[in-house]
């Protein structure tokens, strides 16, 4: 982990020093933004650590958690809202046994988020599974995904 | 037969629905067949960005010799019979062919932004340049000045497509009146494409579809200024816009139509992408330029603006994609062309996405001043299931809504704003009579109030109130003043709030309580008229229907139901969580809503 934090810095100094794309490339790197590595760059490049947090946490984009091996991110625009996005998500959680508040499953094998709108909205509703865009979405269909995905994890 | 193309819709939505297999088994089907040897044709296959009517996907053209052939709904496995029965046998498959309706959505359209979307491959330069793209930029770097540009530009009449409709020519000599002296040389143009409304893809589809024409308009325009540097904002929920703009990027250098000395002129330019973190506010030009720079993406007063003091305190442009987009076409077909078209005051051809309940959903370019009701119906081909059209919401979070009764209103940027709603980045709903228009405006609330940054008072305070007050109502627990009290507030946050976003996120509720007031009483009498609204709705099994099949018992998340196999079930309401469950599972159409 070091040695690639090690390279973000220096990349960020030898560049235009921009810290949303620093954080952007941090959680390429590792799948989220970990609380370690806030702290070594707020160290190494002089900083304050709370001017990366201001940041990473007013983008949606930017998670301080780690996330589910399978990602399933619902649209929530208005056409796919229109047309049953909220029970699909209400299915999805229920399938999962998430909350409100947790989106991810205790076996950190699925996360389900929900995004604005990902400019599909012809097929709405849309779900995106693994980068995979699903259109015309139904409860049952993605309950089904689930329980495909959730197979061929524990094989 | 000596020329055979085939062109397949691979935007977001062709790809979703399977053209990356249709593609590849054309390629195994005339390979197999050894076509193009055989035949002793050029045989040739594309992917082409979106033309529009996404519902219909995939979509794909077979072009003999230049004579069209367009079908619908193609899946992997209809491929070999296509190319049996009408690549080889001459004979077109008919009953795949698209139908009337495809002719009809696009009859009334007139293309400009999207003339090449749908036609060219947007990962090949060349293609672009096939159909006499970058001709504009070679027009403007061997014969025209700066100035002329911006003369020509200004003419045409040309807005702003992102919404607030400023008129683009203006905005450009402005910033180039800055003198480059004082603000220490540095100039720049930012292509805005953080299409963040939902129910908007107009700009994921023309970046999609043809990038060349984004950067090629960004050329004139940073020629236009004297910029030196370009940014494309473009958010990263659009992972093949970006990628495709990147090939462009790379290949228009390559070229020199960007980079160093361009065609030899002297001039210097070059675009960067800038990836959008996910905030809805950055569509804001302040808010943007703050994030470029790397800093929560807060908007600040204006003035100063932007062209005077912009990124890094420097003097700069931003355009819309769509704004950038028509700026080649004007270059090349003159200013008097394209002000053919429209209106008095809103000229040119709009991009809207034509969405929700509507039987065409999809991508459509009206010239400005057409009416909604041929939108609605000639285009879009009418409302879905036949129901009854309830209201169209035009504008996104910030816009609002238009009734049936208002359907002659002519599109342009006057007529919508003197009936409450607005142009807007160009997101069209259609709400059907199952739509509740409080639950609608709930939708579009909470997510101006997530959205809102917090920097100032009336709108971080104020959206919070506000979808607080729409809860309660949707649930059936809303006070008497409530409706009043949504107008008063609304008008406070709209006057008060620093930025589009607050001064614009009342307007889905004042416009609806406007138009829908009855919808508002009636949930305060404790009814949702639509059946939308959870807390309002009891669920019931109608005896006469039920066959005790069992399908609702096992939907059931909370065991609320009870039955014997073939016997009628019942559901106890004191258990029910109205999660619809059983509702949706019914085949037999025997559970009730009240």
């Amino acid at each position: 982990m070091e040695k690639t934090l090690q390279k973000l810095a220096k990349d960020f100094r030898e560049n235009e020093g921009n810290i949303i794309s620093l954080l952007q490339e941090t959680q390429e790197a590792f799948g989220y933004i970990p609380e370690e590595a806030v702290y070594f760059f707020s160290r190494e490049l002089d900083i304050p650590a709370s001017r990366f947090f201001g940041v990473s946490t007013f983008y949606a984009q930017f998670y301080l958690k780690p996330r589910g091996k399978n990602i399933i991110t619902a649209c929530c625009g208005t056409a796919c809202h229109v047309k049953g996005a909220e029970r699909l998500i209400n299915g999805a959680k229920r399938e999962l046994s998430l909350t409100d508040e947790n989106n991810t499953t205790n076996d950190n094998k699925f996360t389900l988020e929900q995004v604005a709108c990902v400019g599909a909205c012809s097929i709405a509703p849309v779900v995106i599974i693994n980068k995979k865009v699903y259109g015309k979405m139904s409860a049952d269909k993605l309950t089904k995904e689930i329980k495909t995905l959730r197979q061929d994890s524990n094989e | 037969m000596n020329n055979l193309e085939i062109k397949v819709c691979m935007g977001t939505g062709g790809i979703a629905a399977g053209g990356t297999d249709v593609l590849s088994a054309f390629d195994s089907a005339l390979k197999e067949r050894s076509i193009p040897a055989e035949l002793q044709m050029g045989c040739s296959m594309h992917k082409v960005g979106c033309r529009g009517l996404c519902a219909k996907d995939v979509l794909v053209d077979v072009l003999i010799d230049d004579s069209r052939t367009t079908y619908q709904y193609i899946k992997p496995e209809m491929v070999q019979r296509i190319v049996d029965e009408h690549i080889v046998g001459g004979n077109p498959v008919s009953e795949w062919l698209v139908k009337e309706d495809y002719h009809n959505f696009h009859e009334k359209q007139i293309k400009v932004v999207l003339s090449d979307c749908g036609n060219i491959d947007p990962e090949d330069i060349n293609s672009y340049i096939s159909v006499g793209g970058y001709k504009a930029t070679e027009k403007v770097f061997a014969t025209m000045k700066p100035e002329d540009v911006i003369a020509e530009i200004k003419k045409s009449g040309l807005r702003g497509r992102g919404g607030a409709g400023f008129p683009t020519g203006v905005k450009w000599e402005a910033c180039r009146g800055v003198q480059p002296n004082l603000q220490m040389g540095q100039k720049y143009i930012i292509c805005n494409a953080d299409e963040g409304d939902p129910g908007a893809f107009m700009d994921r589809a023309v970046i999609e579809g043809n990038p060349h024409a984004v950067i090629e308009g960004m050329v004139i325009g940073a020629y236009a200024i004297g910029a030196s540097k370009g940014y494309v904002y473009i958010r990263a929920e659009y992972p093949l816009a970006v990628e495709r703009l990147k090939l462009a990027i790379a290949a228009a250098r390559e070229r020199r139509f960007i980079g160093k000395n361009i065609l030899d002129s002297g001039f210097d330019f070059d675009i960067k992408i800038k990836l959008g973190a996910g905030a809805f506010v950055c569509g804001e030009e302040t808010a943007l330029i703050a994030s470029i720079e790397g800093q929560r993406g807060m908007p600040r007063a204006k003035p100063p603006f932007p062209v005077y003091q912009g990124l890094w305190g420097k003097p700069t442009v931003i355009n819309n994609v769509e704004t950038l987009a028509n700026i080649p076409y004007i270059i090349v077909k003159g200013a008097d062309w394209f002000s053919s078209y429209g209106t008095e005051k809103s000229k040119g051809t709009k991009v809207f996405a034509l969405t929700g309940k509507v039987k065409n959903t999809g991508l459509i370019e009206v010239p400005m001043g057409i009416t909604l009701k041929e939108i609605i119906y000639d285009i879009g081909g009418g409302i879905e299931n036949d129901k009854k059209l309830k209201a169209v919401q035009t504008g996104g979070p910030s816009g609002g809504c238009i009734t049936p009764d208002m359907l002659d209103i002519n599109v342009d940027y006057e007529s919508l704003a003197k009936v409450g709603s607005i142009v807007g980045s160009g997101g069209m709903i259609v709400l059907d009579e199952d739509d509740c228009m409080v639950n609608v405006a709930k939708y579009f609330l909470s997510f101006t109030q997530a959205e809102s940054c917090g920097k100032c008072v009336p709108c971080r305070i104020g959206t919070k109130r506000l979808l607080e007050i729409l809860n309660r109502i949707t649930k059936g627990k809303g006070k008497e003043d409530d409706i009043e009290l949504l107008l008063k507030l609304g008008s406070d946050v709209k006057s008060a709030s620093l930025c589009g976003l607050g001064q614009t996120a009342p307007n889905p509720v004042l416009s609806t309580i406007k138009y829908f007031r009855e919808e508002y009483e009636a949930h305060l009498q404790g009814k949702c008229p639509a059946k939308v609204c959870r807390d309002l709705l009891t669920y019931s099994i109608i005896e006469e229907f039920c066959k005790g099949c069992g399908a609702c018992l096992r939907a059931c998340p909370a065991g609320a139901i009870t039955g014997e196999k073939k016997q009628p079930h019942k559901i106890a309401p004191e258990i029910c969580v109205k999660c619809g469950a059983c509702f949706d599972v019914c085949k037999f159409k025997a559970v009730g809503r009240e």
